[in-house]
């Protein structure tokens, strides 16, 4: 018997620009990725989902302050309430955070510089549906590209939100505590800066992004085995 | 509206700022940079427009984790 390809939608706000590598490489791992319009006030049933990298809205007054009144968001809320996984990257992640889905926010960079380059991240929490594939401090060499990545945690932030870490020297941005990727309390929502979705293949650089979205895949099937029953 | 970023928050282009008027000879200490938002709001009194400010600085204009926000009202019959 086949697997069952969960569906994951991949949100595509104005400004975007990950969308099409995450549905490529949510595909390559699996699932069948479905874009849904930020429009969409009513988006399509999926299993899981992936607010993708880019500049929605042009990143105008903050990063993901405007996008995260997109009405699609509404339903992202809901999915997560519901228990749903939903994975940020980059924009995503900033998104999340503008949204109160996750804690803190992010700000340029310490550097005021774009970076964009491979670095070393630690995981933390191998215990998320988004890591269920690492290993607790396996280190992923995963590509950054963001200008504004300078993770503020909120004063009580506790260790247990912390999924990822810059190794050590390899912080980007000038995030507190190194602070590279954080989940939420129930553990299904979780946002990162690096880009799981551009190192999935060797041939790109690095396979290590693939460990964390085939994890997110095997929790989509789950959720969509579980709901069929 | 005045929106700058908090007291104790990192502020890099503040930083920037200041190193670049320090070059200047300018002695300046503790340079923050913030957004000015001018708009037009339809209200019958400065209170309700007041009010009404206040609504947009919380859901959308500022960050209250890391932005703190000052609003000036300008009358107009």
């Amino acid at each position: 018997m086949t697997e069952r390809r969960p569906r994951i939608g991949v949100l595509v706000f104005p400004g975007s620009n990950d969308d099409r590598d995450a549905m490529w490489a949510l595909s390559a791992l699996g699932a069948k990725a479905v874009p849904i319009w930020h429009a969409e006030a009513e988006p399509p049933r999926v299993d899981g989902i992936v607010l993708p990298g880019g500049f929605s809205y042009g990143d105008y007054l903050r990063c993901g302050a405007i996008a995260r009144f997109s009405p699609a968001m509404t339903a992202v809320s809901d999915f997560a309430a519901d228990g749903g996984h939903v994975l940020g990257i980059c924009n995503g992640f900033q998104i999340l955070c503008e949204a109160g889905l996750l804690p803190g926010v992010l700000r340029p960079n310490a550097s005021l510089s774009f970076v964009c380059r491979d670095v070393r991240v630690t995981v933390e929490r191998a215990d998320t549906p988004f890591t269920t594939r690492c290993r607790p401090g396996q280190a992923l060499a995963i590509p950054v590209k963001h200008g504004e990545g300078c993770y503020h945690a909120p004063p009580d932030l506790s260790e247990e939100h912390v999924a990822f870490r810059y190794a050590p020297g390899e912080n980007p941005n000038g995030s507190e505590r190194d602070i590279a990727g954080v989940v939420n309390r129930d553990g299904n929502v979780l946002g990162l800066m690096p880009h799981p979705e551009h190192a999935v293949d060797p041939l790109l650089g690095s396979g290590d992004g693939a460990l964390v979205l085939a994890s997110l895949v095997d929790a989509a099937r789950e959720r969509s085995y579980a709901l069929a029953r | 509206m005045l929106v700058r970023p908090k007291g104790g928050i990192l502020d890099p282009q503040g930083e920037a700022v200041e190193r670049s008027l320090r070059q200047l000879g300018f002695e300046v200490g503790d340079a923050r940079v913030g957004r000015v938002i001018d708009l037009e709001v339809d209200a019958t009194s400065v209170r309700e427009a007041r009010a009404e400010v206040e609504r947009m600085c919380e859901r959308l204009l500022a960050n209250p984790l890391i932005e703190s926000y000052e609003i000036e009202l300008e009358g107009q019959e």
